[in-house]
């Protein structure tokens, strides 16, 4: 028999009040502390005063930082599609595969998130960088066919844009291929039967019926790609060259090298309204594909 | 040549953790020491709160046997990470290494208990030199550990007709070595060397030369390769470039394992560092602190932590028991009329450094 909460409120209570008072404490508190830094002066080295003024936010939105806060979303939304379109195919393999090869699929999917971030990214240095595996392999195959020894030039691929790219696709795929396979997974595939046994080709298929069904789950996976990506940190910092700064490496600084804790505050918090503002466009479309679904 | 490239343990001394790890060890060790708030006699410890690479194999564990208490060693990556802990209050550190400026900066902010010199006998076996500092007058906070100057490490023979690399004209002011090259992404310590290589002293910047040096950078960029976060040695030693600014031991360790590389302090002149042993104010262990100091001062102890770390020893006693080949060692101790136009940064205050970090935001951004 089905029971209502409200039938047993000393039990909810004890289960739900761990888990809320854990947020409030090491979430809400922490974070309320550095939403008042954000509106705060430093008074000396550690200081700091909470005068409730604008002038972090003033500075965040000059436009040197609105010009950094604008490269990390065309990153991010380059990683997000790249994601997208590499992840999809995948997905749909993934979805149509026989029950055992699929437990693989996934696996060798979830593989990756064992392995720590730091390690993975210093594994994909270690085959990007000037004497890495890509380069002498390509190396050995320019000695093997002949050419001449003197002109090998290595390819760039490490520390440029290119690489923060490749590897933020490279970290994030698993983000994208999870949402869009449980979406895909659970598709009434009769309809694609349908569709297919009406004479429409294997393509419109896809870009008529499943992309429509699946569309929930692609706008989870394009939320949950790209959130991280925005914020991405480590990637931009190891991989990326001079150029290759994006908004959470100039928080990072605030923080530790400039001793500029407001100001690091207000660009967090300018980076979470983001966020917040991309969870919105999420929800809308979610709603959207509801309504056309019905 | 693979294993070159996976090397990730033999960094440097601003290393690899500053990404990632250090933040959670610090932070496990905080906790892990609230358990054993009131030790008994016997359990005896020093928190130690270092740079990475930065001590003897062996010297913790002899101290232990020579004295005691048993040494709790905790890596940090950059003196803001240091700054950053102790912001908060003492986690529980009793020996800190902060470097010069950050001496004046903690002694600011009230961070640094004073020294009790009567404790450190072994003070008598500092070079005189050493005795008293610009940064930390009458030694009151710091006792030296080390010294270390910034210049270019580089590859041989990728050189080419420039021989030796020895101005700064080569990595800040030149598209000689395009592609090949890789600054230091500290900020006020790249802004001070650009100004030594505009012929001014490191500190007292004007701002007319700050933005100067901006333009500089700007225009150097499209040659730069990367920005690097102290690992520049791993970076030469990988051939990912073939100029890099670095500190002289960084890339005398790196001598040890790979002939064709070098150092040169440039000629302009260069930016000193002094590392130093202090103890941070709520330290739980002040006596043993001192101890442990006093312990690191003593020549041997010094010459075995000189003979791994390979930088340059303020410590007279250290210093003679070493071998020639150390001693004569240009990349260790670079030639006199060189160092004689080096010299140490201050701290100029908040201000400066949030001024310098948004010139380098800026030119990164550019």
């Amino acid at each position: 028999m089905e029971q209502s909460w409200k039938q047993a409120k000393a039990a909810f209570a004890i289960v739900v009040a761990p888990p809320a008072l854990w947020l409030l404490l090491f979430f809400l508190v922490p974070m309320a502390v550095i939403w008042g830094y954000s509106f705060g002066e430093n008074v000396g080295l550690t200081e700091i005063d909470l005068t409730g003024t604008f002038k972090n936010y003033a500075r965040a939105i000059e436009p040197l930082y609105l010009g950094i806060f604008w490269k990390s979303i065309v990153t991010a939304a380059i990683t997000t599609l790249l994601c997208l379109i590499v992840g999809f195919p995948v997905a749909m393999a993934i979805a149509f595969a026989s029950p055992r090869t699929k437990a693989w699929l996934l696996l060798l999917i979830m593989l990756p998130f064992w392995t720590n971030l730091l390690i993975r990214t210093y594994a994909l240095m270690a085959v990007l960088r000037t004497e890495g595996y890509i380069n002498s392999t390509y190396h050995f195959f320019w000695n093997l066919i002949g050419l001449a020894p003197d002109g090998f030039e290595p390819l760039e691929l490490l520390n440029n844009n290119f690489a923060v790219i490749f590897g933020l696709v490279y970290v994030h795929l698993p983000f994208m291929v999870l949402p869009l396979y449980s979406a895909l997974d659970r598709m009434d595939r009769s309809l694609m039967e349908a569709s297919l046994d009406l004479g429409a080709g294997h393509l419109r298929t896809i870009f008529t019926i499943v992309v429509p069904l699946a569309a929930p789950g692609i706008a989870s996976g394009v939320l949950i790609t790209f959130i991280p990506a925005l914020g991405a940190y480590l990637t931009p910092d190891l991989l990326g060259g001079p150029d290759s700064q994006m908004i959470a490496n100039v928080i990072e600084r605030q923080f530790k090298r400039a001793n500029d804790w407001p100001f690091g505050a207000a660009l967090s918090f300018l980076l979470m309204y983001l966020t917040f503002f991309a969870i919105a466009a999420q929800g809308w479309v979610s709603r959207r594909a509801e309504k056309v679904g019905r | 040549m693979a294993s070159d490239n996976l090397k990730i343990g033999g960094a440097s001394r601003r290393s690899i953790l500053q990404q990632f790890g250090a933040a959670a060890i610090g932070m496990s060790f905080a906790g892990g020491m609230a358990g054993c708030g009131k030790p008994a006699a016997a359990q005896r410890v020093v928190n130690f709160y270092n740079w990475d690479t930065y001590i003897g194999p062996t010297t913790l564990d002899d101290f232990k046997a020579a004295v005691g208490p048993s040494v709790k060693m905790d890596l940090f990556a950059t003196n803001d990470e240091l700054f950053a802990k102790l912001r908060a209050g003492n986690p529980g550190y009793d020996v800190v290494v902060p470097s010069n400026e950050f001496v004046t900066r903690m002694i600011q902010a009230k961070m640094l208990m004073p020294l009790d010199h009567a404790k450190i006998p072994n003070i008598k076996n500092l070079l005189p030199d050493f005795q008293d500092a610009v940064f930390d007058p009458g030694r009151k906070f710091s006792m030296p550990y080390t010294w270390l100057v910034l210049g270019i490490g580089y590859r041989k023979s990728k050189m080419g007709d420039v021989g030796v690399p020895d101005s700064w004209k080569w990595v800040f002011d030149s598209n000689r070595f395009a592609g090949k090259i890789a600054l230091l992404s500290e900020s006020a310590d790249l802004i001070r060397l650009c100004a030594k290589y505009k012929g001014h002293s490191v500190n007292n910047i004007p701002d007319a030369m700050v933005a100067d040096i901006e333009k500089m950078l700007i225009k150097q960029k499209p040659f730069v390769k990367v920005f690097h976060e102290d690992n520049g040695q791993d970076l030469l030693v990988a051939r990912d470039v073939d100029v890099v600014i670095e500190y002289n031991g960084d890339i005398a360790q790196k001598m040890r394992e790979d002939d064709d590389i070098s150092f040169v302090v440039p000629k302009e002149g260069s930016l000193l560092n002094s590392d130093t042993l202090c103890i941070p104010v709520g330290a739980p262990h002040v006596e043993d602190a001192h101890a442990f100091i006093n312990y690191l001062l003593d020549g041997e102890v010094g010459s075995k932590i000189t003979a791994e770390i390979l930088y340059p020893t303020p410590n007279a006693a250290a210093r003679d028991l070493m071998p020639d080949t150390y001693k004569n060692n240009p990349v260790i101790y670079p030639p006199a009329e060189v160092l004689a136009k080096c010299e140490y940064g201050a701290f100029e205050g908040a201000e400066k450094a949030s001024k310098y970090e948004e010139v380098i935001t800026r030119v990164r951004a550019a």
